[in-house]
C-alpha cells in the first residue's frame, strides 16, 4: 500500500517528495482509510466462545445426472459430500482444494445460491437451509458474494452506479444523502474514482473490475462475505492490491471472510483459519500456521509441496511429494478414504472406511487414518 | 454411439406420429370445431356442385361419421397396409402408402405425387450441390482474407441474394435465358428421356436457387471460419508446421461445417417438400407446383398428402442431420 | 518500422560460424499490430540469448509481450494471415542454429515448425481439436516432418504417450481430448511437441490451467524430458514459483521490453529493476512467515498503444524521481549489465549469463533500496 511505501521512503531517507500525488491515481490501492489503519495490523484472533456467525454441518449437494428418454437418473455429482465447519465472526476462513473439490459449489451453498441436498447451514444462529428466494430476501443484505470473474459477472449494460446501487434497490434501503452519493462514498471506499459512477465495466481493466464487484458486495453492509477466487483473474501485481484491500476493508468494517482459491499461498495470506477440501469432503481444518508448518494431512502436505515456490536455492533441498494421478471424478468417488488412490501412506483401512474429521490437536481437525505429525489413528493396519 | 443412433431413430418415429395427428387433426379435427356437420365436410372434398348421393360417397370413404379415432386409425392404416376407396366410375384399391384420393380429379394422391417428385428432387439436388459448393468455398475464400476486395465484393453480392426473392431472380432470368437469349429451354424433361434436355432445363431453377442459398450459406461460412480459424486448435495445428491448406481443411473447415450441416438439412427437407415459388416461376410441374395447385382448387387430399410428404422429409433429414454430427463430433456420441 | 527488415539490408554480418553464436538468439524484436485506434507495439525491443540444454522463463504480467514473442519465434503471427489488414509488423532479427527466421521464406519456417521448434500452449483442452483422436493429432504432427507409412507413425505416438506417462498408451492413443483429464491432455500436447525431437520447446503457461499438484508433474515431466532430449526451453510464465522451478535464466518482461535479465540466482537473489521488486512483494509466499501485508504495485499495466515515454514502469515506480534530470520521465533506460559499469546488453557477449537491468536507478542506490527496503519485506 501507498501508506507502507511512504513508510519506507522516509525510513530509508529517500527524497519522495511527489509520492502522495502519485497515489492520488484511480487504481491506487490506497485511500484515507487506511491511513487510520496502523502500519502493521494485528490479526485479530477470533474470540473462543463466541457464537458462531456461519455453522454448517453435515453439507451435502447432490446434482443428479439424467440420461436416456425417460431423463432417468442413473448418478450424482457429489459435489458436496457432508461437511462440517463454522466461521466466527471477525474472522476469515479459507477454503482450498483442486478443481472437482467442491469448493465453489460449498460457496454457492453457504449463500444459498444453491440449495442443499442435506445438512444445515446456520446463520447467527438461524437455520436458513430451505429458506425460499423470498424468505432469503432479507438475509442476501448480511452475505454477499464477490466472484471470479471480473468480466463476466458484471451486466455490461450497466452503469457502475447502477452495479453498486442495485443492492440498494433491491433491499429497499435508502441511506442518508442519497443512493448516489453512498455508492460514490463505497467506490472511493475501494479505491475507485467516485466520478466514474457512470461508466461502463468495460471502460475499467481487471483490477478496477474486481473492485467494483467488492463495492457492490460491500454496498449494504453485510455481515458476512464470500468470496469465490476473489484474485485469481488477476495479474499479481494486481492481485496484490485487491488482498491488501480485503484486508483493510474487513478492519473496517468487522467483516467476516469465506474466502474459496485454488492458490495456497493466497489463501495462507488471507486466512486465518483453512479448510481444505478434496472430492466434497473437508480433510484438514487448522489456523493457517499450524496448517503450514504441520500440516497433519498427507494431502495438505502434498498440496503444500506442489506450490512452486520463487526461491532458486529451494529447488534442491525441499521435499517434493509428487502426487500421482489426477484427482478422481466426483461421480464416482474413490471408497473409504477419498484421498486413498493417490495417497503414499495408503493402507487397507483406507480403502474401506472413510476416516471421520477428528480434532487431532487443540482446533485442529483432520481426517486421516495415518496422519502426519499426529498419532496413527490406525497404527497396525497394513497396506 | 449406438445407443445415441437408436435413441435418434425412436424420437423420429414418435415426431412423425405426432406430426400426422396434428396434420390430420388440422385437416379433420378443426373443421369439426368450428363446426362443420360431417355433410358439410364430406362436400368441400368434392367441389362444385355437390349432389346427396356424392356426398354421401365421400362421407363413407372417409367414414367421416365414425369417432376420430377411428378415421385416424384408417387414415394411419391406409398408409402402412393400403384402404380401398369405392368412389367414382371405377371402385379402387389405394394402395399403401395410400395418402388419400382426390375425389375432384379422381386420382390416388400417393402416385400422382410419385410421379411429381422426379422434378423437385431434381430441382433440391441439383441446386443443392451447386449451393453448398459455392457457398462454401465463397465462405472460406472470404473468410481468410477478410476485409479483401473479393471478401467485400462476394458479401455485398450475397447480401443482395440474400435479399432478392425467388420470384424476382427467377423472372429475371427466365426473362434473360429463356425468351431474350433463348439459351435454355423452358420445361422440364425427365433425365431417362433425355439427360441433356433434362440438364439444360433445369440450368435456369438450379442457378437462382443457388443464388438465393449460397448467399446465405456463404455468409454462414464465412462465419464459422473467422470464428474457427481463431480457435486455440488452429494455432496448434500451425505450430505443428501443417501446411496452410491442410490447417484450412482439416482443421478449421470441419469445424466450422457443423452449423452448416443442421442448416442444410433443414432447407434441403423443406426443398423436397416443394420448391413452391421456384416450381411456380419457371412452371415446373413438381410437388410444391402441385400443391399450390390443389390449394387453388380446394381439393384437401392433395395438400393433406404433401403436408404429410414434407413432414416425413424434414424429421428423416433431421434424422440424417443427427447423425452426420454424431460422425464429425465425437463429443456428441459420448454425451 | 514497416514490414520485415532483412538482415542482409541493414548489412549485419550473417554470422560465419554457428559454433560461436547462440543456439537462439534474438535481437532487436519488435511485433507491432497496426489497430484502429492505433500501433499496438506488444514487443518493443527484445533481445536474448538461449543455448541448447538451458532453458529460460520469460515472466511478465498480461500484456507484456511474453507470448507474443514467442509466437514471433515460431513465425506465428504471419503463418496463415493474408490480407494486409491483420498482419503483423515485425522486424529484428531471429537466429535460430545459425538460421535468421524473419527474412526466411514462410514455408522454409514452416518446416521448421514442429521439427526444430515446437510450442505448447496454456489451455490442453482448446489447444487440441475436439473432433480428432489423440493419437491422430500426434501422427499428424509425426507425419508432416517424417515420411513414414501410418503404422510407423502411430507405433511412435504410442511411444510418446507412454514416455510423457500416460497409462495404458495403445488404448489411450485412441481417446478424444475430452476423454482425456487436464493433466493428461497437457502431457499429450507435450508428447505431440516432442514428437520430432525439436531442439527448441516453448511452453506457453504450460501449468496455468493445470491444478497445483497436477502442475508439480507437469514441471517434472518438463524438466525430465529437457534432461533427456538436451534441447532448449523457453518457459513463458506469470508465475515466479514456476520460472524458479525450472529456468536457468530469466526475462522479466515489461509493456513489451525486457526490463531485467539473468540467471535464476542473480533474478531470485539481487533483484536490480523495481518491478522486479514488485512482483515479488506482490507474490504471497508459502515458503516464508506469513507477512502482515503484501507490498502491491501501485495502478495498472501500460497501454500498448501509448506505452509512457521514458522509462514505461515510471507511471508506477515508487522509485521514479530518485534519478536525476526527470530522466525517469523523459529518457528509454537501456538494458544495462550489472555492476560493470554498465555495459549495454547488445553489446555484451551473447548469452554471457550476465545479469542486466534496464532502470535509471544508480546501481549503489539500487542495492541500497533492495538491500534496506524490499529485502527484509520479502
Amino acid at each position: 500500500m501507498p501508506e507502507k511505501k511512504a513508510d519506507k521512503a522516509t525510513d530509508a531517507g529517500v527524497e519522495k517528495g511527489t509520492d502522495a500525488p502519485a497515489d492520488g491515481t484511480s487504481d491506487a490501492g490506497g485511500t484515507k482509510a487506511t491511513a487510520t489503519i496502523p502500519g502493521a495490523r494485528m490479526r485479530k484472533k477470533p474470540v473462543a466462545g463466541t457464537e458462531p456467525l456461519l455453522k454448517v454441518s453435515g453439507l451435502t449437494k447432490h446434482f443428479p445426472i439424467r440420461k436416456g428418454l425417460m431423463q432417468r437418473k442413473v448418478g450424482a455429482v457429489q459435489a458436496v459430500d457432508g461437511i462440517d465447519f463454522e466461521v466466527l465472526p471477525g474472522e476469515t476462513l479459507g477454503v482450498v482444494g483442486e478443481s472437482g473439490c467442491g469448493k465453489s459449489t460449498m460457496g454457492r451453498l453457504i449463500t444459498r445460491l444453491l440449495e442443499p441436498t442435506g445438512g444445515t447451514v446456520e446463520f447467527q444462529g438461524r437455520d436458513i437451509t430451505h429458506l425460499s428466494t423470498g424468505q432469503m430476501r432479507p438475509l442476501r443484505r448480511d452475505v454477499q458474494m464477490i466472484f471470479q470473474d471480473p468480466y463476466s459477472s458484471l451486466n455490461p449494460r450497466h452503469t457502475v452506479g447502477t452495479i453498486v446501487g442495485a443492492p440498494f434497490k433491491l433491499q429497499n434501503v435508502r441511506p442518508e444523502g442519497g443512493v448516489k452519493e453512498e455508492v460514490q462514498g463505497i467506490l472511493e471506499r475501494v479505491g475507485l474514482n467516485p466520478e466514474h459512477y457512470n461508466r461502463y465495466p468495460h471502460e475499467f481493466s481487471g483490477g478496477q473490475r474486481q473492485r467494483i464487484g467488492i463495492a457492490r458486495a460491500l454496498a449494504l453492509q453485510p455481515k458476512l462475505i464470500v468470496a469465490d477466487e476473489p484474485v485469481s483473474a488477476l495479474d499479481v501485481s494486481i492481485q496484490a492490491q485487491v488482498v491488501n484491500l480485503l484486508d483493510d476493508l474487513q478492519q473496517e468494517f468487522g467483516l467476516t471472510y469465506v474466502i474459496i482459491a485454488h492458490d495456497l499461498s493466497v489463501v495462507r495470506h488471507v486466512s486465518d483459519r483453512i479448510a481444505v477440501m478434496y472430492l466434497g469432503k473437508v480433510v484438514e481444518l487448522a489456523d493457517r500456521t499450524s496448517l503450514y508448518q504441520e500440516p497433519l494431512h498427507p494431502y495438505t502436505k502434498a498440496l503444500m509441496s506442489a506450490v512452486p515456490v520463487p526461491d532458486t536455492k529451494r529447488r534442491q533441498q525441499r521435499e517434493r511429494i509428487l502426487l500421482k494421478g489426477d484427482v478422481p471424478s466426483p461421480i464416482s468417488p474413490p471408497p473409504g478414504c477419498r484421498f486413498h488412490t493417490r495417497c503414499w501412506k495408503a493402507t487397507q483401512v483406507c480403502k474401506t472406511k472413510e476416516p471421520p474429521l477428528l480434532e487431532l490437536k487443540p482446533g485442529r481437525r483432520t481426517a486421516c487414518w495415518h496422519p502426519e505429525n499426529a498419532p496413527d489413528q490406525a497404527p497396525d493396519d497394513k497396506a | 454411439m449406438f445407443a445415441y443412433l437408436i435413441r435418434r431413430l425412436m424420437a423420429a418415429v414418435v415426431l412423425l406420429f405426432v406430426v400426422s395427428a396434428i396434420t390430420y387433426a388440422i385437416f379433420f379435427v378443426l373443421p369439426r370445431l368450428a363446426g362443420s356437420t360431417p355433410d358439410q365436410l364430406a362436400a368441400q372434398y368434392i367441389g362444385k356442385s355437390p349432389d346427396p348421393k356424392t356426398i354421401e360417397a365421400v362421407k363413407q370413404n372417409l367414414g367421416l361419421d365414425d369417432p376420430v379415432y377411428i378415421q385416424y386409425w384408417d387414415f394411419i392404416r391406409g398408409i402402412f397396409a393400403g384402404r380401398e376407396f369405392n368412389f367414382g366410375p371405377d371402385p379402387s384399391q389405394c394402395n399403401a402408402p395410400c395418402l388419400g384420393y382426390s375425389f375432384r380429379k379422381h386420382v390416388e394422391v400417393w402416385p400422382e405425387m410419385l410421379d411429381r417428385l422426379p422434378v423437385t428432387a431434381s430441382l433440391a439436388i441439383g441446386a443443392a450441390v451447386l449451393w453448398l459448393i459455392s457457398g462454401v468455398t465463397t465462405g472460406v475464400i472470404s473468410a481468410l482474407r477478410p476485409g479483401s476486395f473479393f471478401d467485400r465484393a462476394a458479401m455485398g453480392i450475397a447480401l443482395a441474394g440474400v435479399s432478392l426473392p425467388m420470384f424476382f431472380t427467377g423472372t429475371v432470368a427466365l426473362a434473360l435465358f429463356v425468351y431474350h437469349w433463348e439459351i435454355f429451354p423452358n420445361e422440364y424433361t425427365p433425365l431417362t428421356e433425355n439427360p441433356v434436355r433434362w440438364f439444360q432445363g433445369l440450368m435456369l431453377p438450379w442457378f437462382s436457387l443457388a443464388f438465393l442459398y449460397s448467399a446465405l450459406y456463404a455468409r454462414l461460412t464465412r462465419a464459422g471460419m473467422l470464428e474457427t480459424m481463431g480457435e486455440d486448435y488452429i494455432r496448434t495445428a500451425r505450430a505443428k508446421g501443417l501446411k496452410e491448406p491442410v490447417v484450412i481443411t482439416r482443421h478449421g473447415l470441419r469445424s466450422a461445417l457443423t452449423p452448416i450441416v443442421t442448416i442444410f438439412g433443414m432447407d434441403f427437407a423443406l426443398l423436397l417438400g416443394g420448391a413452391v415459388i421456384t416450381e411456380t416461376v419457371f412452371s415446373f410441374n413438381g410437388v410444391g407446383s402441385w400443391a399450390v395447385q390443389s390449394i387453388n382448387e380446394n381439393d384437401l387430399p392433395p395438400i393433406l398428402g404433401v403436408t404429410l410428404f414434407a413432414a416425413f422429409f424434414i424429421v428423416i433429414c433431421n434424422l440424417v442431420v443427427d447423425f452426420v454430427y454424431a460422425a464429425i463430433d465425437p463429443r456428441v456420441r459420448v454425451s | 518500422m514497416t514490414g520485415l527488415t532483412k538482415t542482409g539490408a541493414v548489412g549485419e554480418p550473417v554470422p560465419a560460424d554457428t559454433e560461436a553464436s547462440s543456439f537462439l538468439d534474438i535481437r532487436d524484436l519488435k511485433v507491432h499490430f497496426p489497430t484502429d485506434d492505433g500501433v499496438v507495439k506488444s514487443v518493443d525491443g527484445l533481445s536474448f540469448q538461449l543455448e541448447k540444454g538451458k532453458t529460460l522463463g520469460i515472466v511478465g504480467e498480461s500484456g507484456s509481450g511474453k507470448s507474443v514473442t514467442s509466437l514471433a519465434v515460431m513465425g506465428l503471427h504471419t503463418a496463415g494471415q493474408y490480407g494486409k489488414r491483420r498482419r503483423a509488423q515485425l522486424s529484428g532479427e531471429i537466429w535460430l542454429n545459425g538460421q535468421e527466421l524473419l527474412s526466411a521464406e514462410p514455408e522454409a519456417v514452416r518446416r521448421l515448425r514442429g521439427r526444430e521448434m515446437s510450442m505448447i500452449f496454456q489451455d490442453p483442452l482448446s489447444a487440441l481439436h475436439p473432433y480428432y483422436k489423440i493419437g491422430y493429432q500426434i501422427v499428424e504432427a509425426y507425419r508432416v516432418h517424417h515420411d513414414v507409412d501410418k503404422k510407423t507413425a502411430r507405433k511412435r505416438a504410442i511411444e510418446m504417450l507412454d514416455r510423457v506417462g500416460i497409462p495404458q498408451p495403445d488404448k489411450r492413443v485412441d481417446d478424444y481430448p475430452h476423454q482425456f483429464s487436464g493433466g493428461m491432455r497437457q502431457r499429450a500436447m507435450i508428447a505431440m511437441a516432442l514428437v520430432n525431437n525439436p531442439e527448441l520447446l516453448i511452453a506457453d503457461e504450460p501449468t496455468t490451467a493445470l491444478d497445483v499438484t497436477v502442475q508439480a508433474q507437469i514441471l517434472d515431466l518438463i524438466r525430465d524430458l529437457q534432461k533427456e532430449f538436451g534441447s532448449a526451453v523457453i518457459i513463458i510464465t506469470h508465475d515466479l514459483g514456476v520460472v524458479a522451478e525450472l529456468a536457468d535464466d530469466i526475462v522479466v518482461m515489461y509493456g513489451g521490453r525486457c526490463v531485467e535479465r539473468g540467471s535464476a540466482e542473480q533474478i531470485f537473489d539481487r533483484p536490480q529493476h523495481p518491478y522486479t521488486w514488485g512482483l515479488l512483494g506482490s507474490m504471497p509466499r508459502i515458503d516464508r512467515e506469513a507477512t502482515d501485508r503484501l507490498i502491491p504495485v501501485k495502478g495498472s499495466p501500460p497501454s500498448l498503444i501509448n506505452v509512457p515515454g521514458g522509462c514505461a514502469f515510471h507511471p508506477r515506480c515508487p522509485y521514479a524521481d530518485v534519478p536525476a534530470d526527470n530522466a525517469s520521465r523523459t529518457v528509454r533506460p537501456e538494458l544495462r549489465e550489472v555492476g560493470s559499469g554498465g555495459t549495454p546488453a547488445n553489446e555484451g557477449v551473447a548469452g554471457g549469463g550476465g545479469h542486466f537491468a534496464a532502470c535509471h536507478l544508480r546501481q549503489e542506490d539500487r542495492e541500497r533500496i533492495y538491500t534496506e527496503e524490499i529485502a527484509p519485506k520479502l
